[in-house]
């Protein structure tokens, strides 16, 4: 039942907001849908841990004839994403009080329009379910960003809406075509879709299905062409749902969908689809060091990262893809940390890019100090969350190959480099006439942060009951490849 | 068969009270009839009857065809007064010649009889030449009505011709009998005569549904034709003629690989990759629309090729995706040539800010129509889809789907316009009867995604 609400409340939320015509009273409502989500989401992690580790399951008939269930579950994996996305929605939403935003309604209505399809897409367990929602999420999120986007917002959106429906319509002709391998009768339910029957050459078009589909979302290079200008041109919390939630879906399905069904294109082809993150990680990372402004140096840092999580996926061992699933949760909180950041930034001297600034810190020295902690969480710096997850997986690498893994590991080498050059250039130096007149944060605009920080700190230093839930999940996963 | 009678005495009904100059009530007596009809089709549910020797088949495939087309019609005629609120005179007789296409579209839906085919499809045909001229004085549907009638009565004689070379070499004119002959001579090979006459109908039917090469008429028709009738041509005259080839291939090639199932899946291909490519490079919405459903009419090809038990409710189920999706669609298009003049797709530009329901509603119809989840439109594809590979189409599904890919171009550009360009501040007139008719129908698409299950074992 739980899980149920996990999905039905943000339906509600969006409809209710739409009729909500004051600002205040809609942004209010949004926050505290936002909590009271975030609670429902608690007390599943409760009933997580008391019952035996099992799933929440929900299942109602749906389209029975045609094998489709209402199949939603919580396990390890969706625990762990449902928990950051529940985590993340209230801080979003709570960043963007105090700005003007044209249509407040419309705009929390489809926050937690895009909440309700990520959630089913975290815990959906039935493959055609599972689609429904991965396109549920994607409008909302091509709404937002092209209606309170910045420049040139209707070219660059359409691109990424177009980029990913084409590579989720991919997707769906895999799943339908896997549904007529399942066996008799055939059903979309996981474990049937897991058992289906595919000869190796079909296992090889299904792969690329599923992992194209799931490429361009996260993406993966060379499939990243839509994304920086995309984080750029939306609007913050637009960035911070896209930076934060979306790309993990696509990391989420190869755990869920891509690795437990055709895993055996990864063993056969000898790690040919762990180059393509790979390569990304180094590509990405020497865009961004060249980058100058602040949030297309965070998109490209992205594209490292999450490469870095793509090809701890693929190499297909328990360590690294613990690591992964830990690793999607740091970055899910630390590319929003960035965002918000940059967001104050923005606020204050009117400009993100990072020519323009310098000498922040003197004038505010809890912005810098705040930055300076989430920053060394994504450069992954031992006792913060980013070296469990990164550590995990370069680990789990090198037990696959030495050269992948010495390749992805200048990631760390790459992103200290550019994020901390970064950091120098603005808040450190002398101020100029664009930060002179900045000021430090308000106990208000801290609240986020102090959130962001603290889960920053707990992942780092006690993974524990995060480790517990990974390995759970991954347990599952690597239990079907053996 | 109540139905049938039931809509043409309304027809006439409607005659005798333009006579009568009585205009204010024509409108409610039409949609009073039209929803008498729909109930009488409804109650004709598991009747399984066939009237006058099989002329007649009522079955269940056709009494949900025949209400869907009724109710169809039924939400077109909600539209008509707004659509026609500026005319002065009685309009009886473009009514009247609606709901007679009507007659012979649910005739086309019961049809077992060939005869009855060809006088279904005359009596839908006839009407709609004279409805795409409706608007006199415009050259643009003078230009319609002619291009139609000249093409469509020309076809209509591949048609006839198709159906007498079937009876020369199979010797009946009945479903039933042209299957056994089929069944007969299925392992030897049919004889040529047969084939040519299969031919023949196969194109007559084609050129009604617009599927390519057949397709060029209907961009220009459609465009020259008075909208609300457009929206008439475009839902229930095509899924009238659609599922009237379903039930010709589904009896008489019953069990049987048809000989023609190649090249109706290579003809859905072309029409697909036309429609949806074109469909790109269109200026205005109507034209757009024109090219949708040309492209909605090779998806629906792929019911031909794949025939199973689901495949009938498969059709089912898109027709109503599609048909409410598209007269929503030429709904709100009503509105804004009223208010622009014109329909291109800068016309739309901002209208979501002062009319909401309105930009929502043609939002949803166009994310139905691309086939977007959780909406009707996705469910029915799927249903299609589905079907269509589970009899061994995969690659004309892939292309389906990557036309369904490339037709996020144009669906999306009045979404485009309406919500994110800049305010050309205009503010629609909507009635209130049209204003709860387009909500309807919003809802309806969305109820159809989340609860397909409602419609999803009927037939």
């Amino acid at each position: 039942m739980l899980t149920f609400t996990l999905i039905f409340l943000p339906l509600l939320a969006a409809t209710g907001l739409f009729f909500v015509k004051e600002e205040k009273w809609a942004r209010n409502l949004a926050f505290a849908m936002a909590l009271v989500e975030f609670g429902i989401s608690i007390a599943a992690l409760v009933q997580y841990f008391l019952y035996c580790h099992c799933h929440l399951l929900f299942r109602l008939d749906w389209l029975a004839s045609y094998g489709i269930s209402l199949k939603f579950g919580i396990d390890g994996l969706s625990m762990l994403m449902v928990l950051l996305t529940t985590f993340l929605v209230p801080i979003i939403i709570y960043t963007t009080f105090g700005q003007k935003i044209n249509r407040p309604a419309s705009f929390y209505s489809l926050i937690f329009l895009m909440q309700a399809g990520l959630m089913g897409v975290f815990t959906a367990f039935d493959g055609m379910v599972f689609y429904i929602f991965w396109e549920l999420a994607l409008i909302p999120a091509y709404f937002i960003a092209a209606f309170w986007g910045g420049k040139d917002r209707i070219r660059i959106t359409f691109k990424f809406f177009a980029y990913t429906f084409s590579g989720s319509l991919l997707m769906l002709v895999a799943i339908i075509f896997l549904y007529f391998r399942t066996p008799l009768p055939h059903s979309f339910d996981h474990i049937w879709l897991y058992a289906s029957n595919l000869k190796p050459d079909e296992q090889i078009w299904v792969f690329l299905a599923f992992f194209i589909a799931f490429a361009i979302k996260v993406p993966i290079f060379p499939f990243h062409t839509w994304q920086p200008d995309t984080y750029v041109t939306a609007p913050y919390p637009g960035s911070m749902l896209l930076g934060g939630l979306m790309s993990k879906m696509g990391l989420f399905g190869m755990i869920r969908w891509m690795i437990p069904i055709t895993f055996s294109v990864l063993n056969t082809t000898n790690g040919l689809f762990i180059i393509l993150p790979v390569t990304g990680i180094v590509y990405a990372s020497l865009i961004a060091i060249r980058q100058d402004d602040l949030k297309r140096l965070i998109a490209y840092s992205s594209i490292a990262h999450l490469g870095l999580v793509a090809a701890g996926i693929m190499v297909l061992n328990a360590q690294a893809m613990q690591g992964a699933m830990i690793q999607m949760i740091s970055h899910g909180i630390n590319i929003v940390g960035l965002f918000i950041i940059i967001q104050y930034i923005e606020a204050r001297t009117k400009t993100t890019s990072i020519s323009e600034l310098g000498g922040i810190a003197i004038k505010a020295p809890r912005l810098a100090a705040f930055f300076m902690i989430i920053l060394l969480g994504s450069i992954a710096l031992p006792l913060t969350n980013g070296f469990v997850g990164e550590f995990l997986i370069l680990l789990g690498m090198f037990k696959y190959n030495m050269v992948f893994a010495a390749v992805a590991g200048l990631t760390i080498i790459f992103s200290a480099l550019y994020m901390l050059w970064m950091y120098q250039r603005v808040m450190l130096g002398n101020t100029n006439a664009v930060t002179e007149q900045v000021s430090d944060l308000s106990w208000k605009e801290m609240i986020p942060l102090i959130a962001i920080v603290i889960m920053v700190l707990w992942i780092g230093i006690f993974p524990g009951m995060f480790m517990k839930m990974a390995e759970n999940g991954v347990g599952q996963v690597i239990g079907i490849i053996r | 068969m109540n139905s049938i009678i039931s809509l043409s005495v309304l027809g006439v009904l409607v005659l005798f009270l333009g006579i009568l100059k009585k205009k204010t009530w024509l409108l409610p007596l039409i949609l009073v009839g039209l929803l008498a009809s729909l109930v009488m089709s409804v109650l004709h549910w598991n009747m399984n009857r066939s009237l006058f020797h099989n002329m007649l088949i009522i079955d269940n495939s056709g009494v949900a065809f025949s209400s869907v087309l009724i109710f169809s019609t039924f939400l077109i005629f909600m539209f008509a007064a707004q659509y026609y609120r500026k005319v002065v005179r009685p309009l009886d007789d473009i009514y009247a010649i609606m709901i007679f296409a009507l007659v012979g579209a649910v005739l086309m839906s019961y049809f077992g009889n060939l005869i009855m085919l060809f006088i279904g499809i005359e009596t839908l045909s006839i009407a709609l030449y004279v409805l795409a001229g409706s608007h006199k004085e415009a050259i643009t549907s003078n230009e319609a009505t002619l291009k139609y009638f000249l093409l469509g009565s020309f076809l209509s004689g591949f048609l006839l011709f198709g159906i007498a070379l079937i009876y020369g070499s199979s010797g009946s004119f009945d479903l039933y009998a042209i299957h056994s002959y089929v069944a007969e001579h299925a392992g030897a090979g049919l004889p040529p005569m047969f084939k040519a006459g299969l031919f023949l109908l196969i194109i007559g039917l084609l050129f009604k549904i617009a599927i390519a090469p057949f397709h060029f008429w209907a961009p220009d028709v459609y465009e020259g034709t008075p909208t609300l009738l457009t929206a008439f041509m475009a839902t229930v005259v095509k899924t009238a003629s659609v599922f009237a080839m379903y039930r010709f291939f589904s009896i008489t090639f019953f069990g049987i690989h048809g000989v023609w199932e190649m090249t109706i899946a290579v003809l859905a291909a072309i029409t697909i990759v036309i429609g949806n490519l074109t469909g790109l490079y269109q200026p205005n919405l109507k034209r757009m629309l024109a090219y949708s459903s040309i492209s909605h009419s090779g998806y629906m090809m792929l019911a031909m090729v794949a025939f199973s038990g689901r495949t009938a409710n498969a059709l089912l189920f898109y027709s109503i995706s599609y048909s409410i999706a598209t007269i929503a669609a030429f709904a709100i298009l009503i509105l804004v040539r009223e208010a622009m003049g014109n329909d291109y797709f800068g016309s739309f530009n901002g209208i979501a800010k002062k009319n909401r329901i309105e930009a929502f509603t043609l939002a949803v119809a166009m994310l139905s129509l691309t086939g977007i989840p959780p909406l009707a439109g996705f469910i029915g594809k799927y249903f299609l889809f589905a079907a269509a590979i589970e009899q061994g189409w995969l690659w004309l599904v892939i292309v389906a789907i990557a036309g369904s890919a490339v037709s996020v171009g144009y669906y999306f550009k009045p979404i485009i316009a309406m919500y994110f360009r800049e305010d050309n501040g205009i503010v629609l007139q909507v009635g209130r009867p049209f204003r709860i008719s387009i909500l309807f129908l919003t809802i309806l698409t969305i109820l159809l995604g989340f609860l397909p299950f409602l419609l999803s074992g009927l037939i």
